[in-house]
């Protein structure tokens, strides 16, 4: 018989217990959710398999070298670029412009703060900061693109008057990407905002956990959504220098009309 | 007598001359918005673009300030291809007014000098002051722009276009979107500026009213083709 850690051992039984109660209130609800209590052990083992195999890899990767984390972020990033494009199925070739502005702006600001030592280079921090980083980057780039082609359209009248009048393209769509752009970070600066009142997010809680002070925990909870802010501030920066040549013809016409 | 009549400018060379100007719908390259069209227009004279909706009438204007690109035929500007003109410089000598007058935020004044700004350059307050009492909007220059009614707007526009000093004016149907008084007073500021500057305008109308009284040419589209060309009494008949 195999024999667990009882680390490892604990964890499954407070998975079991966990995955019961879920159940348990489904039952309870069976009259006005019957198809969800048959949803949910198949569900409830997806996501178990799922975890776990992260998990693993994670252990894996552990033992390996800190480069390790340098093949997985950019994959991360890659994805990261391809569910962003569904955003801007409007803008012709977005994806390379999407990939060059997460990795000019996440990617650089993660190489500063792992170079100053603010992120130490351990794989176990590097990539679930990473993550956390590339994945609110994405959020916001999605945010701020379609934002910005709903201004356009919103606001073409505005935009092809002021080029009507000899305004360069980049002049004629300020209005519109400053909307965006605002827009699109609220939800960062909102989350710095109410960092410890509203909520206490989930790195920080992990950390206490694990049995890291928890004055430390909290500092580093600021610092990583400051990283955040700054990741996707930059990042919508260089996508709406990048993107804005593309909603315009060399002949400075505008593409995206109504 | 028409003060822009067509004969007393014959002998001018023509300041906007298009030639066979033709566009194909960007999705549907097997269908004309605009096919051939062909008319000239002399210094200071007014030209009525006419036809039912979706003759190609804005496509034509668009074209002329290159807001459009045609796909086939030339214009000229004082006997200059527009595609040899920076498009910047071909919209500062070429204004354009549309269907609404679309505003910047800000206020009347910072409208009126935002073409100029373009090129470094400014309006002096006289000069804004003076422009607005012109169309009857004596002390409007520090109003937010985005309160003012649709015929105060439009006036605005109007001016905001004239402050790049162009060559020639495009005008999309500014009073379209009018109710009757405002529309008079556009009429009214515009019958003013074309007499007082004697401006060089392509007109798209929906008005005969309008075309008779101010044009000297009428261009008539229909389905994107010209169905007719000439004196506004030959084209509307009388």
């Amino acid at each position: 018989m195999i024999e667990l850690p009882s680390e490892l051992e604990r964890g499954l039984v407070d998975c079991a217990i966990a995955g019961s109660l879920a159940l348990v209130v489904l039952v309870l609800a069976r009259r006005h959710a019957p198809g969800l209590l048959r949803e949910l052990p198949v569900a409830e083992l997806r996501g178990l398999v799922q975890i776990v195999a992260v998990g693993a890899i994670l252990a894996f990767l552990l033992h390996g070298s800190s480069w390790v984390a340098v093949p997985v972020l950019a994959g991360m990033v890659l994805a990261a670029a391809n569910i962003v494009r569904q955003r801007a199925k409007r803008i012709q070739g977005a994806f390379p412009l999407i990939l060059a502005a997460i990795l000019c702006g996440a990617g650089s600001v993660l190489c500063l703060m792992a170079v100053t030592g603010v992120i130490p280079i351990k794989i176990p921090i590097l990539i679930p900061v990473g993550s956390m980083v590339i994945a609110n980057t994405m959020n916001t780039l999605s945010l701020f693109l379609d934002r910005l082609q709903g201004e356009v359209k919103a606001h073409t009248g505005e935009i092809e008057s002021a080029l009507a009048l000899g305004a360069t393209p980049e002049t004629a769509l300020l209005p519109g990407l400053n909307a965006a752009y605002r827009a699109c970070l609220i939800p960062s600066m909102d989350n710095i905002r109410s960092l410890g009142i509203v909520w206490i997010p989930g790195i920080m809680a992990g950390m206490v956990l694990s049995g890291t002070s928890p004055l430390f925990a909290a500092l580093y909870q600021f610092v990583v959504l400051t990283t955040i802010f700054s990741a996707a501030g930059l990042t919508c920066l260089v996508a709406s220098r990048l993107v804005t040549r593309r909603l315009f013809s060399e002949n400075e016409q505008l593409l995206l009309r109504s | 007598m028409n003060p822009n009549s067509v004969s007393v400018m014959c002998s001018l060379p023509p300041l906007l001359k298009c030639m066979n100007l033709s566009r194909k719908a960007p999705s549907r390259p097997d269908i004309f918005l605009l096919r051939e069209v062909s008319f000239e227009l002399k210094r200071g004279e007014v030209m009525a673009v006419v036809g039912p909706s979706g003759a190609g009438k804005s496509t034509l204007l668009r074209m002329l300030n290159r807001l459009d690109e045609p796909t086939g035929g030339t214009v000229r500007l004082d006997g200059r291809d527009t595609r040899e003109i920076a498009p910047r410089e071909l919209r500062r000598r070429v204004g354009m007014v549309m269907q609404r007058a679309y505003l910047f935020p800000g206020t009347v004044a910072e409208n009126l000098v935002f073409g100029p700004a373009q090129r470094g350059e400014t309006l002096a307050t006289a000069q804004i002051e003076s422009m607005l009492a012109g169309v009857g909007l004596e002390g409007y220059e520090s109003r937010d722009a985005l309160t003012l009614s649709g015929g105060e707007a439009q006036r605005v526009a109007i001016l905001r276009a004239l402050a790049n000093d162009p060559e020639v004016l495009l005008l999309d149907e500014p009073t379209s979107a009018l109710d009757a008084a405002a529309r008079e007073s556009v009429e009214m500021a515009l019958d003013s500026l074309i007499r007082a500057r004697r401006l060089t305008c392509v007109w798209v109308t929906h008005s005969e009213e309008q075309a008779r009284t101010w044009a000297g040419h009428v261009l008539a589209l229909e389905a994107g083709q010209v169905r007719a060309w000439g004196l506004p009494e030959e084209v509307l008949g009388d």
